[in-house]
C-alpha cells in the first residue's frame, strides 16, 4: 500500500494540485485568488507531462558524449519536454491577459471581491 | 501547384495580415478594417477554392518542414475540415465587412489592435479546424480563445468581467483537454491524429484512455458551451461589442463542435467511445436539456443581444445533438446546421449590431411598429433570418432541422424527436414576441397626429452584409439536396 503511494509520488503531486486548483477556482471569491487556482491548475497538467517523460536510470535530455544517443534508455523522452516549454508560455500569456482584465475591472469598480462586483454590477 | 499548400496558405493569411495591420494601422488608422476585409475575404476565396479541389481531388494532408507526420505536425484538409475551414472564413468575412461602421461607434481608435486581434483569432480558428496533431490542437484552442478574450473584453462596462469569467472557464477547460490529451499520449506514444487511431482499440478498457476521452470532451464541452459548461458564454455575448459578438457568436463554439467531431468520429469511433459506458448518449442528453434550457432562458429575456446568446445556447445543441446520433442523417443534419446557424446568427447579431448603432439600444420592449418603417432593410433581414431560426420551410433551417429528426427516428430515439419538436415551438415563441413588437404596436396609439418613421436605415457597408445573409438562408434552403449529398459522402462511417 505504501509502495503505491510513494511509487507514484510524481502522480500524487500532480492530483494535489489539480484539487488545489480546482477548489480555488470553484469557491475563491477574490478573483486574484481565482487566477492563482488556474495557474496551479495549469502548474498541474505540466508536471504531469514531465513526468511521464520519467525513465529509471535514464539521464537529462541534454547532449553527453559519453553517452551514446542511439540507446534512447539512455535518455529521458525529449518530446515531451519541449512541449511543455509551449504550454508554459501558453500559461504566461493567458495571466498576462488575465491581470490586464483584472486591471480593467479594478479601474471601472474599484473592487476584486466577486460578490460585491455582482452587486455593482446589477 | 497551389492546391498542395492550400492548408498552409488559408492559415498564412490570417498570419500575414495580422502582421499587415499594425504596419499599416500605426500609419493610418482608417486602413485597419479594410485590410482585415481583404484578408478574411482571401481566405474565405481560399478555402471556398480548397473545397471544390477537395470535392474532385481528395483529401490534402500537408506536413510542415518537409518533416514526415508522426515526427512532424501536418495540417489535415479533409471533407470535415475543408467545410469548417469554409464556413468559418466566409462567415467571418461579411462580420468583419459589416463591423467598420460599429468600430467607428464602439471603440474609435482602437481599430488596429481589434483588427489585429480578429486576424489572430481566426488563425486559431483555422488552425484548430486543419491541424491533424493533439496538441497542435491546443496551442491554436489557446489562441484562438487569448485572442477571443481581449475582443469580448471590448465593449460595455461590464465586459472585462465577462471576459475574465470567460477566461477562467476557457482555460481550465483547455487545461483539462491537455491532461486528455496527455493520457492518450502516455498511452499511445504518438499526438498525431491519424497515427492514434488505429492503435486505440488495442487499449479500450484501459482507464487512461477512457479518463483521457472524458477529460477532452469536458474540455471542449467548456467551450462550445455544452449545457452544464454554458455559463461564460450569454454575459460574454451581451456585454462585448456588437462587432466581436458578430464575429465570435456564429463561429467559437462551432469550432469547439467541430473538436468534438474530429474526437468522437474520427480519433476514437463511435464504437470506441461507447465501448465501456454510452457516451455519446450521456453528450446527446446533456445537449437537448441544453436545447431546452436555451430556449426557455431566451424567452425570459428582454434585450435581443441576451436572447440571441441563449438561443445560441440551444443551437449549439442541436449540433451536438446530431453528433451524438452517430447515423449518417444526424450528421449530415448537424453539418448543415453548423453552416445555417452560423449565417443565422451572423444576420441576427448584425441586426442588433445596425439597432444599436442607430437607436443606442436593442431592447426588445422598446420596439415599435415605427422600426420596420425607420430599418426596413434590417428588418426583413431580421424576419428572414428568425422565420430560419424557427425552421419553417423553404428557409435554411427548416432543412438541417429535417435532416436532424430523420437522424432521430432512424435510432428510433424518440426522446430527442420530440426535443426538436418543442425546441421549435420555444423558438417560434420567442421571435413571435418581436415580431408582435416590430408589426403591431403603434407607438402613436391615441395620439392625433400620427406621423410615420422616416426611412433611416444603416448605411451600406452594414446593409449588404446583412441583407447577402439574409438572402443566403434562402439559397441554401433551396440547394440544400446539394449540400447534403456533400456532406453524408463525408460521412465517416
Amino acid at each position: 500500500m505504501l509502495e503505491f503511494f510513494i511509487g507514484h509520488y510524481a502522480y500524487w503531486l500532480v492530483i494535489i494540485l489539480l484539487c488545489v486548483g480546482i477548489y480555488g477556482i470553484l469557491f475563491k471569491k477574490n478573483l486574484i485568488k481565482k487566477t492563482i487556482g488556474l495557474a496551479v491548475l495549469q502548474i498541474s497538467v505540466v508536471i504531469y507531462w514531465v513526468a511521464i517523460a520519467s525513465k529509471e536510470g535514464a539521464t537529462v535530455t541534454t547532449l553527453d558524449p559519453n553517452i551514446p544517443v542511439d540507446q534512447v534508455a539512455n535518455y529521458l523522452n525529449p518530446l515531451t519536454h519541449t512541449l511543455m516549454l509551449t504550454a508554459i508560455v501558453v500559461g504566461v500569456a493567458t495571466l498576462g491577459v488575465a491581470f490586464t482584465l483584472l486591471m480593467a475591472i479594478y479601474n471601472r469598480y474599484e473592487t476584486l471581491d466577486e460578490q460585491e462586483l455582482l452587486d455593482k454590477i446589477q | 501547384m497551389i492546391e498542395t499548400h492550400l492548408p498552409a496558405l488559408i492559415a498564412l493569411t490570417f498570419v500575414l495580415f495580422s502582421i499587415l495591420i499594425p504596419a499599416f494601422g500605426l500609419w493610418r488608422r482608417e486602413l485597419s478594417q479594410p485590410l482585415a476585409v481583404i484578408g478574411s475575404g482571401l481566405a474565405g476565396g481560399l478555402s471556398i477554392y480548397g473545397f471544390i479541389e477537395y470535392l474532385n481531388h481528395g483529401a490534402i494532408r500537408y506536413s510542415f518542414g518537409g518533416w514526415e507526420p508522426p515526427v512532424g505536425i501536418e495540417f489535415v484538409y479533409d471533407g470535415l475540415s475543408g467545410f469548417f475551414v469554409m464556413v468559418i472564413n466566409v462567415v467571418a468575412f461579411f462580420s468583419i465587412w459589416h463591423s467598420g461602421g460599429i468600430a467607428k461607434r464602439e471603440f474609435p481608435g482602437k481599430e488596429m489592435p481589434y483588427y489585429a486581434l480578429a486576424m489572430l483569432m481566426l488563425l486559431g480558428f483555422n488552425g484548430i479546424v486543419m491541424t491533424g496533431d493533439l496538441f497542435n490542437l491546443f496551442v491554436f484552442l489557446e489562441i484562438s480563445s487569448l485572442a477571443g478574450y481581449a475582443l469580448i473584453a471590448i465593449g460595455d462596462r461590464p465586459a472585462p468581467y465577462a471576459a475574465f469569467r470567460y477566461l477562467i472557464i476557457g482555460t481550465a477547460g483547455g487545461t483539462l483537454y491537455l491532461l486528455g490529451a496527455g493520457l492518450l499520449y502516455t498511452v499511445t506514444g504518438t499526438l498525431n491524429i491519424i497515427d492514434m487511431t488505429p492503435m486505440l482499440p488495442h487499449f479500450a478498457e484501459s482507464t487512461a484512455v477512457v479518463a483521457g476521452l472524458i477529460l477532452m470532451i469536458v474540455g471542449i464541452g467548456v467551450k462550445a458551451a455544452l449545457f452544464p459548461m454554458h455559463g461564460w458564454l450569454p454575459d460574454s455575448y451581451t456585454y462585448a461589442s456588437s462587432s466581436s459578438t458578430t464575429l465570435i457568436a456564429p463561429i467559437g463554439t462551432k469550432v469547439a463542435a467541430y473538436v468534438l467531431f474530429r474526437i468522437i468520429f474520427y480519433l476514437f469511433g463511435v464504437d470506441l467511445v461507447d465501448a465501456t459506458a454510452p457516451f455519446t448518449y450521456l453528450v446527446g442528453v446533456l445537449a437537448c436539456i441544453g436545447i431546452i434550457y436555451g430556449s426557455i432562458m431566451a424567452i425570459a429575456q428582454s434585450e435581443l443581444k441576451r436572447m440571441l446568446a441563449y438561443s445560441s445556447i440551444s443551437q449549439i445543441g442541436y449540433i451536438i445533438m446530431g453528433l451524438s446520433l452517430a447515423n449518417p442523417w444526424g450528421f449530415a443534419g448537424a453539418l448543415l446546421h453548423v453552416l445555417n446557424h452560423a449565417v443565422m446568427k451572423a444576420c441576427l447579431f448584425m441586426v442588433a449590431g445596425n439597432l444599436r448603432a442607430k437607436e443606442g439600444h436593442s431592447d426588445i420592449s422598446l420596439f415599435d411598429d415605427s422600426y420596420r418603417k425607420k430599418y426596413p432593410w434590417t428588418m426583413t433581414a431580421f424576419s428572414i433570418a428568425a422565420i430560419s431560426m424557427i425552421g419553417l420551410p423553404p428557409l435554411a433551417g427548416f432543412f438541417s432541422k429535417w435532416y436532424l429528426v430523420l437522424g432521430t427516428i432512424d435510432n428510433s430515439n424518440w426522446i430527442f424527436l420530440a426535443v426538436i419538436v418543442i425546441s421549435s415551438l420555444l423558438n417560434a415563441v420567442y421571435f413571435f414576441r418581436v415580431y408582435e413588437k416590430m408589426y403591431m404596436m403603434d407607438p402613436y396609439k391615441g395620439q392625433k397626429e400620427p406621423k410615420d418613421g422616416e426611412y433611416n436605415d444603416v448605411k451600406g457597408s452594414m446593409l449588404w452584409p446583412t441583407s447577402i445573409l439574409a438572402v443566403s438562408l434562402i439559397v441554401i434552403g433551396f440547394a440544400n439536396a446539394v449540400i447534403v449529398g456533400v456532406l453524408l459522402d463525408i460521412f465517416p462511417m
